[in-house]
């Protein structure tokens, strides 16, 4: 239950992603569409979820919004994990040299600050759009999953399961996927989950520092200006909405997340009680 | 003993581990032979080498010094050939399963890889070997689903679906619960008859080695200081080691008790590996002790009934 609501709110952002300019032609409604009869309204039947001080609509900037918040959030989240699994499990799984200089390139990425570095590199990029902030953020932020995950799968690497399937002859690539990332699964998602927030924030955050293109609309930009106006008049339309979308798409990875954890601990797999009904009956 | 070649050998061998700043002497020049059909079981208290050994003979590290053999000859490094012929069950079956794999899974990766056939039938047929009836119900049941015991004959299953022709138990029962000890022990017992397996059974209890193996090694400290048939390792312990490992198992009518070592108020502790004592490595707790004892290691004394031991009592030449 808890994993199909999660998986439903995202399917739900998704879908908006996708088709987000479609419906805001069809409602008749644009995110620079400026209305001068309704300038700071609050939510009504002409602006479902009100206007901003400029008189654009908040529900349009909203719809256009998702589609490059979750373009951010699942570049970076997406190019991050995979940086990490690949960094950190083959460290972990084949030690050695392999491990020792691995180790020495998450470590250096480790030490990088981040934000800085992704102001320098923006500021040389002509044109950052959104795609352009994941990449910087995917890019420079697998560094602590792939620490941990070297770790986890170092302490696998060593547990008898493990040394049982290689002596029955188990391939090096089927022993890594078959029996070690499955237990890697709940730690990948919680990353994915941690990139995916932290992409979407950090681009909210650059926005604000002026690293964003002028004509991207994105939760965090939203947000951004709603920061500069709506907290001194009250206008809480304009920036509940963003900052509910954000904590929405953060409970959902949430909730997958706790799914994915029963797959990987049996234990917690809960009972079918309808089929346990009917073996007591 | 047999003339035989044994399936499995480990001759002389000699383990060290580098840590760096020092080196722990896990094995001094053991010799260790493993034939067709026998079980011979390792005795020895925690500490003493005893799954050090037995994971030099499947080829886990390489050895310090001396060999180890399959069917006399020397095993270069572990390879699927290898372990076609070699297998281990370790001691935890809740380590040794993994958590998110159904039991066939086990024994069908086991049964591919060595090119047997791995139909569903083969899987049922090795898990009903193991006495995991109905199979087809098994077959499906993941590890946290299934008993220490059960866990433990998966894990027999799996070892057996190679088809080797030695078994490695590194204390294959120590994790159980004791009613289901003796279950496994004579799953192990009824293996050697039907299959012809040769078995090296680890343990610290020496009352479950009698039981079960035809022939005791016993260890101390990383020598080997007493073997022979179990009966007469049992009956005539010849190593005062050999005496007070039988002297701590519970006996009844030995109730009140008059060895040499309920008389000594110290029994001392295991050395330390790292600087481990000269000579034999018992001295220090033995109430027998010499002068000779503290500076060389006794040679082999060979007795008429097969048995054998490496104490300077037994050498008065």
């Amino acid at each position: 239950m808890k994993v199909r609501i999660g998986i439903g709110i995202i399917v739900f952002f998704s879908v908006i992603a996708i088709i987000g300019p479609w419906l805001n032609d069809l409602m008749g409604i644009g995110p620079w569409k400026i209305d001068y009869n309704a300038i700071s309204e609050p939510p009504g039947a002409g602006h479902l979820l009100g206007t901003t001080s400029q008189g654009t609509d908040v529900l349009a900037q909203m719809i256009a919004g998702t589609r490059n918040s979750m373009v951010v959030g699942s570049v970076a989240g997406v190019i991050g994990v995979i940086l990490a699994v690949v960094v950190g499990v083959t460290a972990g799984f084949f030690g050695g040299k392999v491990d020792a200089v691995l180790s020495f390139v998450t470590n250096m990425f480790l030490v990088l600050p981040v934000l800085p570095l992704t102001l320098i590199v923006a500021g040389y990029v002509q044109d950052t759009g959104p795609v352009t902030i994941a990449l910087i953020i995917g890019l420079f932020g697998w560094a602590a999953g792939a620490r941990t995950l070297r770790a986890q799968t170092l302490s696998l690497r060593g547990r008898d399961f493990v040394m049982a399937m290689r002596m029955i002859g188990e391939s090096k690539p089927r022993m890594i996927f078959v029996e070690v990332l499955p237990h890697l699964a709940g730690w990948i998602s919680a990353m994915f989950l941690h990139l995916v927030l932290g992409a979407v924030l950090a681009e909210a955050g650059l926005a604000f520092l002026g690293v964003s293109s002028a004509d991207t609309i994105s939760w965090g930009t939203v947000i951004d200006q709603a920061r500069q106006v709506a907290l001194l008049n009250g206008m809480w339309w304009w920036f509940v909405p963003p900052g509910l979308c954000i904590a929405l798409l953060g409970t959902a990875t949430g909730l997958v997340n706790f799914g994915i954890d029963e797959v990987m601990n049996p234990r917690l797999r809960t009972a079918d009680i309808k089929a346990m009904r009917k073996a007591l009956a | 003993m047999p003339e035989e070649t044994p399936v499995l050998a480990a001759e002389d061998v000699t383990k060290h581990f580098d840590t760096g700043r020092q080196t722990v002497r896990a094995l001094e020049n053991v010799t260790l032979r493993l034939y067709r059909g026998r079980i011979a079981a390792l005795v020895g208290e925690s500490g003493s080498g005893k799954t050090t050994l037995a994971r030099l003979l499947a080829q886990f590290y390489p050895v310090t010094s001396g060999e180890i053999r399959l069917r006399g000859e020397v095993v270069s490094g572990p390879d699927k050939d290898f372990y076609g012929e070699v297998q281990l069950v370790f001691q935890d079956p809740f380590a040794s399963l993994n958590s998110l794999r159904k039991v066939e899974h086990n024994v069908r990766r086991a049964l591919k890889l060595h090119g047997h056939p791995a139909d569903d039938a083969a899987v049922h047929e090795l898990l009903a070997k193991v006495n995991l009836t109905p199979a087809a119900d098994f077959a499906r049941k993941l590890p946290h689903e299934l008993s220490g015991g059960q866990r433990q004959r998966v894990a027999i299953a799996r070892a057996l679906a190679v088809r080797p022709s030695v078994l490695l138990g590194d204390e294959p029962i120590s994790m159980l619960d004791v009613s289901i000890r003796l279950d496994v022990l004579n799953l192990l017992a009824r293996l050697r008859e039907e299959e012809g397996l040769a078995l090296l059974y680890i343990t610290h209890d020496i009352a479950s080695a009698r039981y079960l193996s035809d022939d005791i090694y016993v260890m101390y400290a990383g020598q080997m200081v007493e073997g022979g048939p179990a009966e007469s390792v049992i009956q005539e312990p010849k190593h005062p080691y050999t005496q007070l490992l039988l002297d701590s198992s519970p006996d009844p009518e030995r109730a009140g008790g008059s060895s040499a070592f309920t008389a000594t108020a110290k029994l001392g502790e295991p050395p330390s590996l790292v600087d481990p004592p000269p000579g034999c490595r018992f001295h220090p707790r033995c109430p027998f002790a010499k002068e000779q004892c503290k500076t060389s290691f006794p040679p082999r004394t060979e007795f008429a009934d097969g048995s054998w031991t490496n104490c300077w009592l037994h050498n008065e030449s």
